[in-house]
Protein backbone atom coordinates (compact mmCIF):
# COMPACT_ATOMS: atom_id res chain seq x y z
CA UNK A 1 0.00 0.00 0.00
CA UNK A 2 1.18 3.47 -1.15
CA UNK A 3 2.05 5.14 2.54
CA UNK A 4 4.49 8.40 2.38
CA UNK A 5 4.71 8.32 6.17
CA UNK A 6 5.91 4.57 6.77
CA UNK A 7 9.17 4.27 8.81
CA UNK A 8 9.77 0.96 7.82
CA UNK A 9 13.34 0.20 7.24
CA UNK A 10 14.47 3.27 9.42
CA UNK A 11 16.23 3.43 12.67
CA UNK A 12 15.12 6.76 15.16
CA UNK A 13 16.16 7.60 18.74
CA UNK A 14 13.65 9.03 20.61
CA UNK A 15 14.79 10.66 23.98
CA UNK A 16 12.92 11.22 27.00
CA UNK A 17 10.60 7.87 25.97
CA UNK A 18 9.95 7.20 29.32
CA UNK A 19 6.83 8.82 29.52
CA UNK A 20 4.37 11.48 27.29
CA UNK A 21 5.06 12.39 24.37
CA UNK A 22 8.28 10.45 24.25
CA UNK A 23 6.75 7.04 24.86
CA UNK A 24 4.12 7.69 22.81
CA UNK A 25 6.53 8.93 19.77
CA UNK A 26 8.18 5.75 20.03
CA UNK A 27 5.69 3.74 20.27
CA UNK A 28 3.89 4.99 17.06
CA UNK A 29 7.54 5.10 15.22
CA UNK A 30 7.43 1.54 15.87
CA UNK A 31 4.30 0.36 14.68
CA UNK A 32 5.22 2.74 11.88
CA UNK A 33 7.65 0.13 10.86
CA UNK A 34 11.01 2.17 12.66
CA UNK A 35 13.27 0.05 14.87
CA UNK A 36 13.70 2.75 17.59
CA UNK A 37 16.83 3.29 20.22
CA UNK A 38 14.78 4.70 23.36
CA UNK A 39 16.58 6.71 25.92
CA UNK A 40 15.51 8.20 29.57
CA UNK A 41 16.71 8.43 33.03
CA UNK A 42 14.02 5.96 34.65
CA UNK A 43 14.74 2.14 34.18
CA UNK A 44 11.45 1.21 35.20
CA UNK A 45 9.47 3.40 33.11
CA UNK A 46 11.61 3.08 30.07
CA UNK A 47 11.24 -0.93 30.35
CA UNK A 48 7.56 -0.31 29.92
CA UNK A 49 7.93 1.61 26.79
CA UNK A 50 10.33 -0.57 25.83
CA UNK A 51 8.03 -3.69 26.25
CA UNK A 52 5.02 -1.95 24.36
CA UNK A 53 6.81 -1.54 20.85
CA UNK A 54 5.60 -3.81 18.31
CA UNK A 55 8.32 -5.59 16.18
CA UNK A 56 11.68 -6.45 17.00
CA UNK A 57 15.21 -5.11 16.89
CA UNK A 58 14.64 -2.18 19.01
CA UNK A 59 16.78 -0.90 22.05
CA UNK A 60 16.70 1.02 25.48
CA UNK A 61 19.32 3.17 27.01
CA UNK A 62 19.09 4.41 30.41
CA UNK A 63 20.92 7.49 30.67
CA UNK A 64 20.71 10.81 31.66
CA UNK A 65 21.45 13.00 28.87
CA UNK A 66 22.32 16.43 30.31
CA UNK A 67 25.42 13.94 32.02
CA UNK A 68 28.39 14.58 29.85
CA UNK A 69 29.61 11.03 30.08
CA UNK A 70 26.24 9.69 29.98
CA UNK A 71 25.42 11.51 26.40
CA UNK A 72 28.90 10.09 24.89
CA UNK A 73 27.80 6.20 26.53
CA UNK A 74 24.39 6.94 24.93
CA UNK A 75 25.96 7.88 21.55
CA UNK A 76 28.18 5.12 21.98
CA UNK A 77 25.17 2.81 22.11
CA UNK A 78 23.28 4.56 19.54
CA UNK A 79 23.46 2.65 15.69
CA UNK A 80 23.28 4.54 12.87
CA UNK A 81 20.33 6.19 12.72
CA UNK A 82 17.97 8.10 10.06
CA UNK A 83 16.16 10.50 12.30
CA UNK A 84 16.16 11.54 16.01
CA UNK A 85 13.31 13.08 18.47
CA UNK A 86 14.93 15.52 20.78
CA UNK A 87 11.94 15.39 22.98
CA UNK A 88 13.62 14.97 26.64
CA UNK A 89 12.32 18.23 28.73
CA UNK A 90 11.62 19.35 31.87
CA UNK A 91 9.72 22.53 33.45
CA UNK A 92 9.29 24.31 36.32
CA UNK A 93 6.05 27.16 36.27
CA UNK A 94 7.87 29.78 38.83
CA UNK A 95 7.50 33.73 38.39
CA UNK A 96 10.61 35.62 36.90
CA UNK A 97 10.86 37.40 40.23
CA UNK A 98 11.82 34.18 42.10
CA UNK A 99 14.04 32.60 39.64
CA UNK A 100 17.96 31.57 40.36
CA UNK A 101 20.61 30.10 38.00
CA UNK A 102 20.62 27.08 39.73
CA UNK A 103 16.59 26.47 38.25
CA UNK A 104 17.59 27.62 34.68
CA UNK A 105 20.90 26.17 33.95
CA UNK A 106 19.14 22.86 35.11
CA UNK A 107 16.33 23.36 32.30
CA UNK A 108 18.49 24.77 30.27
CA UNK A 109 20.91 21.51 30.45
CA UNK A 110 18.22 19.25 29.23
CA UNK A 111 15.98 21.39 27.59
CA UNK A 112 18.52 23.11 25.23
CA UNK A 113 22.50 21.92 25.71
CA UNK A 114 21.71 18.15 25.89
CA UNK A 115 19.72 17.38 22.41
CA UNK A 116 22.07 20.25 20.53
CA UNK A 117 25.41 17.80 21.94
CA UNK A 118 23.46 14.88 21.45
CA UNK A 119 22.93 15.97 17.90
CA UNK A 120 26.64 17.52 17.61
CA UNK A 121 27.98 14.11 18.88
CA UNK A 122 25.85 11.77 16.48
CA UNK A 123 26.99 13.89 13.44
CA UNK A 124 30.43 14.00 14.31
CA UNK A 125 30.54 10.25 15.00
CA UNK A 126 28.55 10.21 11.55
CA UNK A 127 25.98 8.06 13.09
CA UNK A 128 22.97 10.24 12.09
CA UNK A 129 23.22 9.28 8.02
CA UNK A 130 22.69 11.80 5.17
CA UNK A 131 18.91 12.53 4.40
CA UNK A 132 18.31 11.93 8.15
CA UNK A 133 15.72 13.81 9.96
CA UNK A 134 16.16 15.46 13.48
CA UNK A 135 13.23 16.81 15.21
CA UNK A 136 12.77 19.06 18.30
CA UNK A 137 9.95 18.66 20.71
CA UNK A 138 9.77 22.98 21.25
CA UNK A 139 6.47 24.34 22.40
CA UNK A 140 3.68 27.03 21.65
CA UNK A 141 4.67 28.93 24.85
CA UNK A 142 7.63 30.69 22.62
CA UNK A 143 5.02 33.22 21.65
CA UNK A 144 1.85 32.15 23.13
CA UNK A 145 2.52 33.67 26.89
CA UNK A 146 1.83 30.98 30.49
CA UNK A 147 2.72 33.10 33.39
CA UNK A 148 5.43 31.52 35.24
CA UNK A 149 7.02 30.01 32.00
CA UNK A 150 10.06 31.80 31.11
CA UNK A 151 12.71 29.79 31.89
CA UNK A 152 10.95 27.19 29.86
CA UNK A 153 9.67 29.24 27.48
CA UNK A 154 13.67 30.80 26.63
CA UNK A 155 14.74 27.26 26.64
CA UNK A 156 12.12 26.34 24.10
CA UNK A 157 12.88 29.41 22.11
CA UNK A 158 16.61 28.87 21.40
CA UNK A 159 15.83 25.52 20.39
CA UNK A 160 13.65 27.33 17.75
CA UNK A 161 16.02 29.30 16.77
CA UNK A 162 19.02 27.15 16.78
CA UNK A 163 16.97 24.63 14.41
CA UNK A 164 17.03 27.36 11.74
CA UNK A 165 20.78 27.39 11.51
CA UNK A 166 21.10 23.71 11.81
CA UNK A 167 18.87 23.39 9.10
CA UNK A 168 20.76 25.63 7.03
CA UNK A 169 24.24 24.17 7.48
CA UNK A 170 23.44 20.43 7.49
CA UNK A 171 20.92 21.22 3.54
CA UNK A 172 23.96 19.76 1.96
CA UNK A 173 23.97 16.68 3.52
CA UNK A 174 20.29 16.43 2.55
CA UNK A 175 19.27 16.02 7.16
CA UNK A 176 16.45 17.98 7.49
CA UNK A 177 15.89 19.69 10.92
CA UNK A 178 11.88 20.70 12.02
CA UNK A 179 10.39 21.69 15.64
CA UNK A 180 6.99 20.73 16.81
CA UNK A 181 5.42 23.21 18.92
CA UNK A 182 2.53 21.67 20.73
CA UNK A 183 -0.11 23.18 22.94
CA UNK A 184 -1.00 21.21 26.88
CA UNK A 185 -0.92 17.69 25.76
CA UNK A 186 -1.96 15.28 28.81
CA UNK A 187 1.20 14.05 30.24
CA UNK A 188 2.63 14.32 33.89
CA UNK A 189 4.65 17.62 33.17
CA UNK A 190 1.73 19.45 35.63
CA UNK A 191 2.04 17.08 38.28
CA UNK A 192 3.86 19.61 40.28
CA UNK A 193 0.19 21.01 41.21
CA UNK A 194 0.94 24.61 41.23
CA UNK A 195 -1.49 24.84 38.62
CA UNK A 196 -4.22 22.80 40.08
CA UNK A 197 -6.38 20.50 38.17
CA UNK A 198 -9.68 22.96 38.27
CA UNK A 199 -7.20 25.71 36.73
CA UNK A 200 -6.12 23.36 34.07
CA UNK A 201 -9.83 22.55 33.32
CA UNK A 202 -10.59 26.25 32.90
CA UNK A 203 -7.66 26.36 30.54
CA UNK A 204 -8.80 23.29 28.59
CA UNK A 205 -12.33 25.32 28.06
CA UNK A 206 -10.32 27.36 25.94
CA UNK A 207 -8.88 25.26 23.18
CA UNK A 208 -11.32 25.45 20.04
CA UNK A 209 -11.02 21.66 19.25
CA UNK A 210 -12.66 21.16 22.67
CA UNK A 211 -9.39 19.11 24.68
CA UNK A 212 -5.93 18.94 25.52
CA UNK A 213 -4.05 17.00 22.98
CA UNK A 214 -2.99 13.23 23.31
CA UNK A 215 0.94 12.27 22.95
CA UNK A 216 -0.61 9.88 19.93
CA UNK A 217 -1.06 13.16 18.31
CA UNK A 218 2.55 14.80 18.71
CA UNK A 219 3.80 11.58 18.25
CA UNK A 220 2.37 11.50 14.29
CA UNK A 221 3.61 15.06 13.84
CA UNK A 222 7.00 14.15 14.91
CA UNK A 223 6.25 10.76 12.50
CA UNK A 224 5.77 13.66 9.41
CA UNK A 225 8.73 14.86 10.07
CA UNK A 226 10.51 11.80 10.10
CA UNK A 227 9.01 10.15 7.29
CA UNK A 228 9.74 10.52 3.36
CA UNK A 229 6.39 13.08 3.45
CA UNK A 230 8.40 15.76 4.28
CA UNK A 231 11.65 15.41 2.40
CA UNK A 232 11.31 19.06 1.11
CA UNK A 233 11.15 20.56 4.32
CA UNK A 234 13.12 21.86 6.60
CA UNK A 235 14.06 24.86 9.56
CA UNK A 236 10.20 25.20 10.23
CA UNK A 237 8.01 24.81 13.14
CA UNK A 238 4.30 22.79 13.34
CA UNK A 239 2.17 24.20 15.51
CA UNK A 240 0.10 21.38 17.23
CA UNK A 241 -2.37 22.71 19.28
CA UNK A 242 -5.85 22.04 19.30
CA UNK A 243 -6.30 25.63 17.53
CA UNK A 244 -5.54 27.55 21.06
CA UNK A 245 -3.44 29.75 19.63
CA UNK A 246 -5.29 30.75 16.58
CA UNK A 247 -7.53 32.68 19.45
CA UNK B 1 7.35 30.82 61.82
CA UNK B 2 5.24 33.26 63.19
CA UNK B 3 1.80 34.52 61.85
CA UNK B 4 3.24 37.54 62.05
CA UNK B 5 6.05 37.00 60.21
CA UNK B 6 3.88 35.24 57.44
CA UNK B 7 1.67 38.15 57.25
CA UNK B 8 4.42 40.43 56.47
CA UNK B 9 6.00 37.90 53.49
CA UNK B 10 2.59 37.40 52.34
CA UNK B 11 2.57 41.08 52.03
CA UNK B 12 5.81 42.26 50.08
CA UNK B 13 4.28 39.76 47.40
CA UNK B 14 2.01 43.00 46.59
CA UNK B 15 2.87 46.40 44.88
CA UNK B 16 -0.60 48.81 45.00
CA UNK B 17 -2.09 47.41 48.16
CA UNK B 18 -1.33 49.47 51.43
CA UNK B 19 0.13 47.10 54.39
CA UNK B 20 -2.19 47.73 57.11
CA UNK B 21 -4.70 45.67 54.63
CA UNK B 22 -2.75 42.41 55.29
CA UNK B 23 -4.19 40.98 58.88
CA UNK B 24 -4.53 37.67 59.62
CA UNK B 25 -8.25 37.55 58.91
CA UNK B 26 -7.76 39.16 55.24
CA UNK B 27 -9.54 37.92 52.83
CA UNK B 28 -6.81 37.70 50.03
CA UNK B 29 -9.14 37.18 47.30
CA UNK B 30 -11.19 39.88 47.86
CA UNK B 31 -8.69 42.25 47.29
CA UNK B 32 -8.43 44.65 43.68
CA UNK B 33 -4.70 43.50 43.35
CA UNK B 34 -5.17 39.97 44.17
CA UNK B 35 -4.73 37.98 41.00
CA UNK B 36 -3.56 34.20 38.81
CA UNK B 37 0.18 36.15 39.36
CA UNK B 38 -0.59 36.66 43.02
CA UNK B 39 -0.75 33.02 43.59
CA UNK B 40 2.31 31.95 41.70
CA UNK B 41 3.80 34.69 43.84
CA UNK B 42 2.49 33.12 46.88
CA UNK B 43 3.58 29.59 46.51
CA UNK B 44 6.95 30.80 45.21
CA UNK B 45 7.56 32.96 48.50
CA UNK B 46 6.38 29.56 50.56
CA UNK B 47 8.93 28.21 48.68
CA UNK B 48 12.07 30.26 49.07
CA UNK B 49 11.08 31.54 53.13
CA UNK B 50 9.73 28.24 54.46
CA UNK B 51 10.94 25.17 51.81
CA UNK B 52 7.37 24.22 51.46
CA UNK B 53 5.71 23.48 47.93
CA UNK B 54 2.30 24.80 48.47
CA UNK B 55 -0.29 23.68 45.26
CA UNK B 56 -2.47 25.44 43.59
CA UNK B 57 -5.36 23.89 45.65
CA UNK B 58 -3.96 24.93 48.72
CA UNK B 59 -4.28 28.48 47.59
CA UNK B 60 -7.78 27.78 46.34
CA UNK B 61 -9.09 26.80 49.38
CA UNK B 62 -7.63 29.16 51.50
CA UNK B 63 -9.99 32.12 52.49
CA UNK B 64 -7.63 33.86 54.65
CA UNK B 65 -4.35 34.83 54.96
CA UNK B 66 -3.84 32.85 58.66
CA UNK B 67 -5.59 29.66 56.40
CA UNK B 68 -2.55 29.79 54.69
CA UNK B 69 -0.22 30.06 57.14
CA UNK B 70 -2.11 27.11 58.48
CA UNK B 71 -1.57 25.45 55.12
CA UNK B 72 2.49 26.07 55.17
CA UNK B 73 2.62 25.50 58.68
CA UNK B 74 1.05 21.71 58.44
CA UNK B 75 3.91 21.00 55.39
CA UNK B 76 6.66 22.48 57.24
Amino acid sequence: MYNPFSLEGKTILVTGASSGIGRATAVECAKMGAKVVITGRNAERLQETFDNLEGDGHTQIIADLSDKQQLQYTVDQTPTIDGIVNNAGIGKTLLFKFIDREDFNEIMQINFFAPVFLTQLLLKTKKLQKDSSVVFISSISTFAVGVGDSMYAASKGAINAFVKTLAVELAKQRIRVNYIQPGIVETHIFDSGVIDDEQLKETELKYPLGRFGQPKEIAHAAIYFLSEASKWTTGTGLVVDGGFTLL
Amino acid sequence: MELKEFVQNFASQFDDTEESVFQPETKFKDLEEWSSISALSIIAMADEEYNVKLKGLDIRSAVTIEDLYNAVKSKI
